[in-house]
């Protein structure tokens, strides 16, 4: 091929490349339009379905995404990211916080959890949202999958006392899991660790307009 | 131009993308440890087929050799970016579920392979019954490798439909509490696929030994 006429073969290459994007990006476009509005509104309805467990039936106002802190690091919560809080209030009263964290020392990787506790510091109700545990082992922390995740509702640091928050296996109070001894330890861990955080913390916890609340309102 | 049925026949057994020609063995290893998720998979990797051959063809006659590459990628992978927006705005349960290999399909070199082979020498029908036919084949044995391997290792049958077609969550048939862990577990993907490609070549020698004996007996 002569060099005069690869010229304009290459021009006309590059136009049709960028026609045929100019067309893939308008179907993606029109796509996205029509699909977002839809997207949005499951993303909240999920995560309201999935804070509803962890509530146990309070009333509370409002959106919970709207009441939304982020706990920088460092802190002594579980998990090395920032931690996210949904906090609940009633009649502007808190009555519940609920915690986003992470148990590092899963067996395959970190648990997030979502744990809830009340204005009180007793436990609502704990959640796995998001586990790599062996299937069938591990992963009986899953409320799909067991019960097991549904003994810590109503427990809090004096119930059983601190020296207590452990495995039966490790001379605690609550039930293990069959064929695995590190998932379980780990969730108790890390429960232990966020009502810990939660004694010491309330009031910042649940202050409102607190100076954490507004870095991340100026972030987003 | 061949039949629809040659074509069936190609797509479904003789051809098949996933069992013959292994191609996309990365999405169809990973998500297979159900059926519904198979199912899923299946049903949007045969859409994206079926587009993405649809759209190859209507481009073909702009087709220049030095470009091929990066115009059937734009288009798989907007193709791929529509279907996933669809799934995660009307089927977000399953969504969720498959989570990252929906847009692997991207990925899914059976599909370069259709728009290569087929899609960028025939006409927008034929390549869209093309992409049909192998999207049918890479899905039934999606399907059919996650109801393996959901039995085996769940001991139970098409559970958690409700992530495609909505509604109340639903357990399914179990047969048996529990199950052999090592089929839902990677390694099961391996045996499994093995054990499906092993049947296949036995089935297709059988058939074979016989139409020889025919052959020999009339001759």
């Amino acid at each position: 091929m002569s060099g005069e006429k690869r010229g304009p073969q290459i021009w006309s290459s590059a136009i049709i490349l960028a026609s045929l994007a100019a067309i893939c990006t308008a179907l993606v476009a029109v796509t996205h339009r029509t699909a977002a509005p839809r997207i949005a509104a499951n993303e909240q309805a999920y995560l309201e379905q999935s804070l509803a467990p962890v509530l146990a039936g309070l009333t509370y106002d409002g959106k919970l995404t709207e009441s939304t802190m982020t706990i920088p690091v460092p802190h002594s919560l579980p998990g090395d990211a920032p931690v996210n809080v949904y906090r609940v209030f009633a009649s502007e009263q808190p009555v519940a916080a609920l915690f986003v964290v992470s148990a590092r020392d899963g067996f395959t990787g970190p648990i997030k959890l979502l744990v809830g506790v009340a204005a009180s510091g007793e436990l609502t109700g704990v959640r796995v949202l998001e586990h790599k545990e062996t299937p069938g082992l591990g992963d009986l922390i899953d409320s799909t999958r067991s019960d097991w995740i549904l003994q810590f509702s109503g427990k809090s640091l004096g119930n059983p006392q601190a020296s207590r928050w452990a495995v039966r296996r490790d001379g605690g109070d609550f039930d293990q899991l069959t064929g695995a001894s590190i998932t379980p330890r780990a969730v108790v861990k890390a429960i232990k660790e966020t009502l810990l955080y939660f004694e010491t913390h309330r009031d910042e916890v649940f202050a409102q307009d607190t100076p954490m609340a507004d870095a991340v309102a100026e972030q987003q | 131009m061949t039949t629809i049925s040659e074509s069936l026949r190609s797509g479904l057994w003789t051809d098949n993308p996933g069992l013959v020609q292994l191609l996309g063995l990365c999405p169809l290893l990973a998500v297979t440890g159900t059926f519904v998720n198979g199912l899923g998979l299946g049903l949007a990797t045969l859409l994206v087929m079926v587009l993405s051959n649809a759209l190859v063809s209507a481009t073909r006659r702009f087709i220049r050799p030095e470009i091929r590459i990066p115009m059937y990628v734009l288009i798989i992978s907007s193709m791929v970016t529509c279907i996933q927006l669809i799934i995660l705005a009307w089927f977000p349960a399953l969504g969720r579920s498959l989570g990252i290999f929906i847009a692997l399909i991207v990925t899914n070199c059976a599909i370069v392979a259709r728009a290569e082979i087929f899609a960028s020498r025939n006409s927008i029908l034929a390549s869209m019954r093309d992409g049909l036919t192998m999207g049918a084949g890479f899905a039934l044995l999606l399907c059919a490798l996650g109801a393996f391997r959901e039995l085996i290792g769940h001991g139970s049958i098409v559970a958690r439909l409700d992530m495609l077609f909505g509604g109340e969550p639903m357990r399914g048939l179990t047969l048996v509490d529990g199950g052999f862990l090592l089929a839902i577990l990677p390694p099961g993907a391996f045996i499994s696929l093995a054990l499906f490609i092993a049947g296949k070549n036995e089935l297709d020698r059988r058939r074979q030994q016989k139409h020889s004996q025919l052959q020999r007996r009339s001759g």
